[in-house]
């Protein structure tokens, strides 16, 4: 089976200082060959800290920042190659929901004008059944069909991530490219746009590249995960066996600092030294050796290579065979009581999705 | 219990006087103490009045927007009728804060170590060089390498981490008794956030100072406090030591927070939703204010405010239905 979305060493430096002459002098690598691929109606999350280059891969894959070199496959045909009509048709099939619904919807365009314009420059619903295009997304994504007057002011933070997620669906993507959707949000409404989400994968068959810097809420949605830290990615597996046992170094600190709502967590926390080093003069030889408690002098010169096991888990370290178990480091949440279980239960109706018409409307003109 | 706590907050009130004339009950009778060297957790989403609390105690609310009434007593002082002079005096020096954003709480103009000696010279005096010398010896208690050299660097040379911990060493300076912890982590990446929480709990058992922590991650809760008050729209809903709160939670909202976090341990499935919205505070409901989101609703809840009732010892909750085990006995 050929994957949906395929990227192959990508690589995006920024020119950070320039000459008199304007020749830049030195660079900010922000994606340094990073390679990975995402299956039909799968989630790949994207994990890492600040300024570890994941938001700026998730737009090299939409081609919103052009990559410097590197390979981008979707549905088999060479993104980097296309013209600006061919472009226009990829992005119908990719699309991208923000971090901040604040900030990503017009504040001068009603709710069915943001609906709409999508629908419009795809020339996809002839102009006459519009409205009742737009009812059907609004009712997809959980909000009354009558908001569709409305402006994005009007509605709160959850309201607004749930426009943004209609807007992106209208034009019935394949990959939606989700930028960390619930950071900006309370818990109470992340776990209501997480649902949805989920959701609507199941029922449209959508895949996601989920960047996000919260380990539990990745644990929660994504099939597969890649780790990255400064601009490359340093382990990729299955959810499940990341999370069982992360192998590269930067995995287990990270994992292990966690936060988990449990009192009594016993843990043996990796403590990172030091501060994250800067992609503007990324250390030679591994970029985390100088944070990693495991460091060897190997590590100061040579970079080690991403190799995948025969379960397709991969690490990009020189010495994991030899690094102690790495079963331990997640704190355990515990168990709820049945009491509480019960009582958490009575909080889990099923979110009302009326029946929408997506998947008749496929055949779209 | 013999000792008094050390702050001591009843009734505390505050209401926002909108351009429109309309008034926003922010914060509705909140009683809370703290305990010397105790770290009490305030939980709550956005708009639920924790971070106003926090302000209120500190006296950094705008008189002419806001009005603050109840009594705040701190070591003999009560905060809410003190002087601005007597508020300049505890600020800083036996009660601190730190903020969210240590992007925006530090003066870009001023170098770290400006800050920092300021501060030790308002309110301790002595010598600029001793002063100095204290600075550096702060930064060094927070972990900052090379402090001799840092402290002459500008905030935007250092990177979020640090300058969070700059903050802190600047609210231990005058070794406070009381500190108030505004989401001291939020803004932070998760190794980061470890570095702090780590940084900040070998501080207590350090300086032996009482912290509020506020938050709305209830893994930092689990991780700090002793203590949790739980607050929603503007009132404490729910009252108890750490262990309590996880494990039997006794306020329907206290269960949905804990339903809607994604765990870790167990295979996912559909998280717990709490329904709708907070409700408007120009205009809060007659009776109790999660009624229209809680699953748990009867007749009387809608009609009549729930007291805040103790349970069992230490374990209040805002709640006509509480003890909640029987609802599913």
């Amino acid at each position: 089976m050929t994957a949906l979305l395929e990227a192959e060493g990508l690589v995006k430096h920024f020119p950070a200082e320039r000459s008199w002459l304007g020749r830049p002098t030195s660079f900010v690598k922000a994606v340094d060959g990073v390679s990975f691929s995402v299956a039909r109606g799968e989630t790949l999350a994207i994990v890492g800290e600040s300024g570890c280059g994941k938001s700026t891969l998730s737009r090299l894959v939409l081609r919103l920042i052009e990559p410097d070199a590197g390979k981008l496959r979707f549905e088999g045909r060479d993104l980097r190659a296309l013209g600006p009509a061919e472009l226009r048709a990829f992005r119908r099939d990719a699309q991208i929901i923000f971090q901040d619904p604040y900030a990503s919807l017009n504040p001068r365009m009603t709710v069915g004008q943001i609906l709409t314009e999508p629908l419009a420059l795809h020339g996809l619903v002839p102009s006459e059944n519009r409205r009742a295009r737009v009812e059907e997304l609004l009712r997809l994504v959980g909000l009354p069909p009558r908001v569709a007057r409305r402006y994005p002011h009007e509605f709160s933070g959850g309201q607004r991530q749930r426009i943004a997620i209609a807007r992106a669906l209208a034009v019935e993507p394949k990959l939606v490219i989700c930028d960390e959707p619930v950071s900006a949000l309370d818990v109470s409404i992340r776990s209501q746009i997480l649902n949805l989400l989920r959701d609507l994968q199941a029922r449209l068959g959508l895949a996601y590249i989920f960047v996000s810097h919260d380990l539990a809420v990745v644990k929660h949605i994504a099939d597969r995960v890649a780790v990255m830290n400064l601009g490359r990615i340093v382990e990729s597996a299955e959810t499940k066996a990341l999370f069982a046992a992360p192998r590269h170094p930067y995995s287990r600190a990270l994992l292990s600092a966690i936060p988990v709502p449990r009192p009594q967590a016993k843990r043996s926390r990796i403590l990172l030294q030091g501060e994250l080093p800067s992609a503007l003069n990324p250390p030679a030889g591994c970029r985390f050796h100088p944070r990693c408690p495991f460091v060897v002098d190997r590590c100061r010169t040579e970079n080690p290579e991403l190799v995948a096991d025969s379960t397709g888990h991969a690490t990009a370290c020189h010495h994991t065979a030899e690094l102690p178990p790495g079963d331990a480091l997640i704190a355990s949440d515990g168990e709820l009581s049945p009491t509480l279980e019960k009582l958490i239960a009575a909080f889990n109706r099923p979110e009302v999705l009326l029946p929408s018409g997506v998947g008749t409307l496929g055949a779209a003109p | 219990m013999s000792e008094p706590p050390l702050i001591e907050i009843e009734g505390l009130r505050v209401l926002f006087h909108g351009d429109d004339g309309r008034t926003t009950h922010a914060v509705d009778s909140i009683d809370l103490s703290v305990a010397r060297g105790a770290t009490i957790g305030i939980v709550g989403e956005s708009g639920s009045g924790k971070s106003v609390t926090s302000l209120a105690i500190m006296g950094l609310l705008p008189k002419q927007t806001s009005d603050v009434s109840g009594s705040v007593r701190f070591d003999g002082f009560d905060l809410i009728s003190a002087s601005d002079q007597t508020l300049r005096d505890l600020r800083g020096n036996r009660l601190a804060m730190i903020f969210q954003e240590p992007m925006t709480s530090l003066n870009p103009s001023f170098t770290i170590g400006d800050q920092i000696i300021e501060t030790i010279l308002r309110h301790r005096g002595g010598t600029p060089a001793q002063a100095r010398q204290r600075a550096i010896e702060l930064l060094r208690r927070v972990h900052i390498p090379s402090p001799d050299k840092r402290i002459d660097d500008y905030p935007h040379k250092l990177s979020g981490g640090m300058r969070q911990r700059v903050m802190i060493a600047m609210a231990l300076s005058c070794d406070p008794k009381l500190l108030i912890a505004d989401e001291p982590t939020t803004a932070l990446d998760v190794t980061l956030q470890a570095q702090i929480l780590d940084l900040m709990r070998e501080l207590k058992a350090e300086s032996g100072a009482a912290i509020i922590l506020i938050t709305h991650d209830l893994g930092v809760v689990a991780e700090v406090c002793d203590e949790v008050a739980v607050m929603y729209a503007g009132e404490i809903v729910e009252r108890t030591d750490v262990d309590a709160l996880f494990a039997s939670p006794q306020h329907p909202y206290t269960v949905g927070l804990l339903g809607s976090i994604p765990r870790l341990d167990r295979p996912s499935e559909r998280l717990a939703t709490i329904e709708g919205m907070v409700p408007n505070m120009a205009n809060p409901p007659v009776g109790c204010r999660f009624s229209a989101r809680c699953p748990f609703v009867i007749e009387p809840c809608v009609t009549a405010p729930p007291s805040l009732v103790e349970l069992s010892a230490g374990h209040w909750s805002r709640c006509i239905r509480a003890p909640l085990e029987r609802l599913v006995s």
